[in-house]
């Protein structure tokens, strides 16, 4: 039999002793909320009644027609509160650790979506809240450190290694082996060691639920394929996994290539990585021939990591889903796109997705489905993509 | 064939520690000899990695330093096999997974082996994932050195079962680094561990200071220091040998006094 925690060869629980009694409490715990009904009318209240649950799918009418093929539609996780599919997760971390009688929360993040999802919620269900941020990431998104201050976090830049999000992780794992007895680790993707993918996956495989659900009342059948942007993967994980079973359904996980996945600066984990073991899991990693995790480069922060979550790699390994490596050039155009033909300013990262849908739905006849996960809104990237078009405008 | 074991026999153990690599290859040569002389029961040897997150600031910066001085598994390897004959003492290699399995297992613990290295430590293979590397470390002779820490309670009984060279005893929550005072009773934890087995056990993290290696090696088999030898290694560079030899010499009469 495979081990918990186990998705074919991937997964497990790579962590020093210290760790080990907390990630074992953890797993004891979640097994025991998940099916519990109250946890689960706690948790669905929130995300109705706070997040704004179920999120809409759009049908992206003028985008269908102006690429001439398969119909579009888009998943909203933007409108959720707090701009991304990140609440999600928080909501249903953040009241386990409430029910195992943890008090203190704290969390790593890049772009600092997953950061101020944290700390929203911390602040509405009365927790300590204190965030890790790579220094260089702190300095991009000097909005998001005042927002998640405002929000009653403490955020600390991390100035290790790279100063970037692998670097927060480290430091959010180092902090959690100092303090544990009152302290959660609220993992922002579906990587990390059991349960954590496990778990953040459940948190997050409503999307999918919801879009099969909503589809089924739209069109009266399932998509042909389901598009997301993936760097850790907590919203492919979550748009994906609902439909696992459905062999008709396409999954397609879209990555940041950075300025190339033939160049070093990339973060295309599956276009370039090789199986390895960090972070707590056995999975696929950016790394060099002595298996030193290698610097990745995305003008997206939140895809700017160098593995993916191991329940991916299984499901590229299997062939179940395939992932495409998509550039910052691409996902720029795809930002600015769907902007102007539909209203709607995604994030950087779900732009990667729908770059990819732009050049799938043309090749794919006018009687398919696919649907694109919008995984966060972009209001957080338009100062960087206006200098990336050589316009001077600072948040 | 020296064993972990000779580092414990009828006497209570000095271990240091050294990233390998910092500041360069020639000077990790140098130290290596020098400790053995300066009295140093054990030894153990960093890989440097880029991401170790069981170590405080002073062992993630010689890991830093050791990587951009063009430091790999393969030069360390070469490195201790070169000094085979020198080496009296047992050595032990300390690194994380990642740089193991990339290696390739296998190939790993064999040229481990050719190499003379008596033991290794991964602090993030837990005793769960033991099969990651137990079969390829029993293969090729090289003991798989366990853990235990202060949040280890219930588990402390099977890991010290299982344990093989010397049980390392963490002796404080959080990572490597010089601490003011250790409030961990290990002494209870090596109690418990004891029960079980008559494995040596060795205490280390945040130890500093010879009274705190007196201390600790009272309670336990022997004490084992990192951080405070890596910051004089960062003070003098290249030039940092006699330094570090004298301050062994000190840790190495402390832990005898508690014999």
């Amino acid at each position: 039999m495979e081990k918990p925690g186990r998705f074919g060869p991937y997964g497990g629980q790579y962590i020093t002793e210290t760790l080990m009694n907390a990630v074992m409490e953890l797993d004891e715990a979640y097994n025991k909320y998940k099916d519990d009904p109250q946890f689960k009318e706690e948790l669905k209240a929130l995300y109705r009644d706070y997040a704004g649950r179920p999120s809409l799918l759009t049908f992206a009418e003028k985008m269908t027609a102006d690429l001439g093929g398969a119909k579009i539609y888009l998943k909203r996780e933007d409108l959720n509160h707090t701009g991304s599919h990140k609440i999600n997760n928080c909501l249903g971390q953040v009241l386990l650790a409430k029910k195992m009688g943890k008090t203190r929360i704290i969390a790593e993040t890049g772009a600092g979506q997953h950061g101020v999802a944290t700390a929203t919620v911390c602040a509405l269900l009365g927790m300590e809240c204190e965030i890790f941020m790579g220094r260089l990431d702190t300095q991009r998104q000097a909005l998001n450190v005042y927002r998640m201050e405002l929000l009653g976090a403490k955020v600390h830049p991390v100035d290790s290694g790279t100063a970037t999000l692998k670097d927060a992780v480290n430091e959010t794992m180092r902090e959690w082996t100092r303090r544990i007895k009152d302290t959660h680790y609220c993992l922002g993707s579906v990587m990390g060691p059991h349960p954590f993918p496990t778990m953040v996956r459940d948190f997050q495989k409503i999307i999918g639920e919801e879009i099969k659900d909503q589809l089924q009342k739209a069109e009266g059948r399932l998509p042909d394929a389901v598009l997301a942007c993936v760097g850790g993967g907590s919203n492919a994980m979550g748009a994906f996994y609902d439909f696992i079973g459905d062999e008709s359904v396409e999954l397609i996980g879209c990555e940041a290539a950075g300025k190339g996945a033939d160049t070093p600066e990339t973060a295309a984990t599956i276009a370039t990585g090789r199986v390895g073991i960090f972070h707590g899991m056995k999975s696929l990693f950016c790394q060099d021939e002595y298996g030193q995790i290698a610097p990745v480069y995305s003008i997206s922060a939140g895809l700017d990591y160098p593995g993916i979550g191991p329940e991916h790699a299984e499901l590229y390994r299997s062939g179940r889903a395939k992932y495409v490596p998509v550039t910052d050039e691409e996902a720029v155009e795809a930002f600015e796109y769907l902007s102007a033909t539909e209203g709607i300013i995604p994030a950087i990262e779900s732009a990667h997705a729908v770059s990819y849908a732009m050049k799938l739905a043309p090749k794919m006849g006018k009687d398919k489905i696919l649907v694109v996960n919008i995984s966060g809104r972009g209001d957080k990237d338009v100062a960087a993509i206006a200098r990336y078009r050589g316009r001077d405008i600072h948040d | 064939m020296i064993r972990i074991k000779d580092a414990f026999n009828g006497k209570k153990a000095f271990i240091p520690f050294i990233t390998g690599g910092d500041p360069d290859l020639e000077t990790t040569g140098k130290l290596l000899t020098a400790m053995q002389e300066a009295g140093a029961d054990l030894i153990e040897i960093g890989i440097p990695f880029s991401d170790p997150i069981a170590e405080g600031p002073v062992i993630q910066e010689a890991d830093e330093r050791a990587l951009k001085a063009g430091c790999t598994t393969d030069g360390l390897l070469d490195l201790v096999k070169s000094l085979k004959d020198k080496l009296t003492v047992p050595v032990v290699f300390m690194t994380y997974v990642n740089p193991i399995f990339s290696y390739g297992t296998d190939r790993f613990l064999e040229r481990c082996a050719d190499a003379g290295i008596c033991g290794i430590i991964v602090p993030d293979v837990p005793f769960e994932e033991r099969d990651e590397i137990a079969g390829s470390c029993r293969e090729h002779g090289i003991e798989l050195v366990s853990m235990i820490a202060p949040t280890s309670e219930n588990r402390i009984r099977s890991i010290a079962k299982e344990a093989e060279g010397f049980l390392y005893c963490v002796s404080s929550l959080g990572v490597t680094g010089v601490r003011q005072e250790i409030s961990t009773d290990v002494g209870s934890m090596i109690k418990t561990a004891k029960e079980v087995s008559d494995i040596p056990c060795a205490v280390g993290f945040g130890i500093s200071t010879p009274t705190q290696a007196h201390d600790m090696a009272k309670v336990s088999d022997g004490a084992i220091t990192g951080s405070a030898i890596v910051k004089i290694i960062a003070e003098h560079g290249r030039d940092c040998v006699p330094y570090v030899s004298d301050y062994v010499r000190s840790m190495k009469e402390a832990v005898i006094k508690a014999s």
